[in-house]
């Protein structure tokens, strides 16, 4: 009786929040399903008469699968995690233990290494892409003072994507750096004194207190990257433009560019929803293999 | 049990949020455009299919009316000048108030696009060439009638017609020109260009120039369609046949034209590659000294009076067997579904052909009228840099329109993408051609 009552009470409260999700969250969601599995074209008034009238059933999800372009664009997107995300985690990990001090002035630094989260990625793309310059820019110089010739960078097949990896690791390891720095925080003190007591060396504390006890927020860390990581748009746009020659393009690209360049909003659609699949499916996977890995405080 | 199915929908329900929270712009208006839209219940297919507005007819609509005009030509330093325009639009016509939305370029057509398809586009509305062929064939647009031809340059007015019916009048154009580095071609010792060079001519120019140093270039063309099907023009060539229902992209003068393009690069190297370039844009090189030609649009001239510190001129482009000139404008509509159809035609139509819009934007050096008058024009060409002012309008006489079809976009792409795989060196040219030839005839529609 009580828990009835409290939930009617609770109702008024959660309202408002809810119908701002159920009309700007939920809604769009199902129409999005419905338009996927129509041929609309985005210009025409988007109404039931048209969706009726544009239906193609799962016509637009067979025609990607089977076309050359999807497994190209996916094959990329996986690419760019093999290499984003570990690469990613060891850094903000490095970033976090660095972080992991109670210096004077601290702080300063911990701003400084969160700052590049705070910027854009519209500014942040066109800087680097100075950086990555093969003649101007400051990668290359620098590996030519140690006597190596830079590679084309964003120009070149194979360096573009690992330079577009690299921007990314650049920009986001200040963010995955906090969820660790505070993950760090929490093991408990005691861990390493009762360790140094039994002669343990800090490699050791490391990889035996430290990471097992880190696993959580690593965790955590994993399946945002994840989630993110499919969804790679803005700085391919401006650094590559999917070039050189399509090795950089991406799922979402190809989403925008089918649904507001070729008129093409029904295939836009399913292929966003293909994307949600894949993500989902990876996300379970990951939830699932977390008992193995990740190690809960009881 | 339980436990399992709770985290299944926590964790759909954290994607799902995950999504929408970091989705890109293009995912979130659309989405909110489509609930907006679900409640206006506007059936705008049981109306007529084609909707018109008589132009001459406009002026007798009295009685108070406010419309609302978007545009994206004026961002980026204009907009003073169309606001004085719409002053004295707004002198002439006082009983019509125009709202003026100048939406940036990049922003504009995703947003078009969501509000026309959610109903709440505005009443008339600035769209570039290749969207333009989509919204008509689309039936967002409404017919224009009774439009005094005459004062409007003609190549302009048929570029926004479809099937007969003018669905836009233009309300600007700029062409493209050959700019030439004067200072690098006394250097070479070579003749200025003039109009009646061939590429042939430009190419002698270009080695010539190019053995002057390593780092420096003979000419950059960019490799797109939108230069492709100029120059195939200028070789006799088209992309599609002359009725629009078949594509020609590996027609043997298309061959030709695109042979001459990707050879400068590949061959001779008198035009970099994209290495060379490395993500250095076009108007830098030229701006740096280091190119003898760019053929580039007339907005360039500002850029470059500020930028260049050596002589520079123009004159009208090489040719092939013929000469073929660009010629962009941009189209004023009207929305089919606005109830102040007139009132917006009204406008416009004097935005696009009045003698007071057409000098304010000359004296502005905003960008050229589409007008026929010769005497409004006369003012542009009093401003130099660059002195040959006179090869804009000589380039006129060549103009070739983009082959606008509905799925504009797409063959655009396909054939940049093929032209590109060519430029690096990856296949050969009439690899590149009949590829783009078969993937357009397979995925393209034609009517």
């Amino acid at each position: 009786m009580k828990k009835k009552k409290s939930l009617i009470q609770a109702v008024p409260f959660m309202l408002p929040s809810m119908l701002g999700m159920v009309i700007f969250s939920f809604l769009p969601i199902v129409i999005s399903i419905v338009i996927s599995l129509t041929d609309w074209n985005g210009l025409d008034k988007l109404n039931g008469e048209t969706l009726g009238n544009s239906m193609v059933g799962l016509e637009n999800y067979v025609r990607i699968l089977q076309s050359e372009e999807f497994w190209a664009v996916l094959w990329h997107t996986v690419y760019y995690i093999i290499l984003y995300i570990p690469l990613v985690l060891v850094m903000s990990l490095l970033v976090a233990s660095i972080l992991n001090r109670t210096m004077r002035g601290i702080t300063v630094f911990r701003v400084l290494y969160y700052i590049p989260v705070l910027t854009s990625w519209v500014a942040a793309s066109l800087i680097w892409k100075w950086v990555l310059s093969p003649q101007y820019g400051v990668i290359n110089q620098l590996l030519g003072y140690i006597g190596i010739t830079g590679p084309d960078w964003l120009t070149d097949k194979v360096w573009a994507m690992p330079a577009v990896v690299l921007a990314s690791v650049w920009k986001d390891m200040g963010f995955y750096g906090l969820f660790l720095l505070s993950g760090l925080k929490a093991i408990d003190v005691g861990y390493y004194e009762a360790s140094r007591v039994d002669g343990a060396g800090r490699v050791r504390q490391f990889f035996s207190i430290t990471l097992p006890l880190l696993t959580p927020s690593l965790f955590f860390c994993v399946i945002m990257a994840l989630i993110n990581a499919f969804q790679l748009f803005p700085q391919i746009q401006i650094m590559t433009e999917g070039g050189p020659n399509g090795a950089t393009q991406v799922m979402v690209e190809r989403i925008y560019t089918y649904g507001f360049k070729y008129f093409k909003m029904g295939y836009a659609a399913a292929y966003s929803w293909i994307l949600f699949v894949i993500i989902f499916v990876l996300t379970l996977i990951q939830m699932k293999l977390q008992k193995r890995w990740v190690h809960y405080e009881s | 049990m339980k436990k399992r199915t709770v985290s299944a929908l926590l964790a759909a329900a954290l994607t799902a949020s995950a999504l929408t929270g970091c989705g890109g712009k293009a995912e979130a208006p659309a989405q909110e455009q489509t609930a907006q839209s679900q409640e206006t219940q506007e059936d705008a297919k049981q109306e007529s299919s084609e909707e018109s507005v008589d132009i001459s007819a406009a002026k007798e609509s009295g009685g108070e009316v406010t419309i609302t005009y978007a545009n994206f030509n004026a961002s980026g330093g204009n907009e003073e000048t169309l606001q004085k325009m719409y002053e004295a639009f707004h002198a002439e016509n006082p009983n019509i108030t125009v709202n003026i939305e100048t939406i940036g370029y990049d922003d504009y057509f995703t947003q078009m696009q969501t509000r026309v398809a959610g109903g709440t586009a505005p009443d008339c509305y600035e769209l570039n060439i290749e969207n333009f062929a989509a919204y008509a064939n689309k039936g967002a647009l409404a017919e224009l009638t009774g439009i005094d031809v005459s004062g409007y340059n003609a190549t302009a007015l048929s570029a926004f017609q479809v099937n007969g019916k003018q669905y836009g009048v233009p309300g600007n154009f700029s062409n493209v020109v050959l700019i030439y580095n004067k200072d690098l071609f006394d250097q070479a010792g070579v003749t200025y260009p003039d109009a009646a060079w061939t590429w042939d001519d430009a190419m002698a120019a270009c080695e010539k120039i190019s053995a002057l140093g390593d780092d420096i270039y003979g000419i950059y063309q960019p490799i797109t369609f939108n230069e492709f099907f100029k120059v195939a023009a200028q070789y006799g060539g088209s992309v599609l046949s002359e009725d629009k229902t078949a594509f020609t992209i590996n027609s043997p003068e298309n061959l030709a034209a695109a042979q001459m393009m990707i050879d400068k690069i590949v061959k001779t190297n008198v035009q970099p590659t994209e290495s060379q370039m490395g993500g250095m844009g076009d108007w830098d090189l030229f701006e740096s000294g280091r190119l003898g030609m760019i053929p580039t649009g007339i907005w360039a001239f500002g850029a470059f009076t500020d930028a260049c510190d050596f002589n520079w001129d123009i004159c009208v482009e090489p040719g092939g067997t013929q000469k073929a000139t660009h010629f962009f404008s941009n189209a004023l509509v009207v929305n089919k579904d606005s109830s102040k159809k007139e009132a917006a035609a009204a406008w416009i139509n004097w935005l696009a052909s009045s003698d007071e819009a057409a000098k304010m934007r000359i004296e502005a050096g905003w960008d050229l009228p589409a007008v026929s008058d010769e005497s409004v024009l006369s003012g542009y060409l009093e401003i130099t840099p660059p002195d040959n002012k006179q090869a804009v309008f000589d380039s006129l006489d060549y103009l070739a329109v983009a082959p606008i079809i509905e799925e504009y976009s797409m063959m655009a792409d396909m054939i940049t993408d093929k032209l590109s795989l060519a430029a690096s060196g990856e296949l050969t040219v009439e690899e590149a051609l009949n590829q783009a030839q078969e993937e357009c005839s397979a995925q393209i529609k034609l009517q």
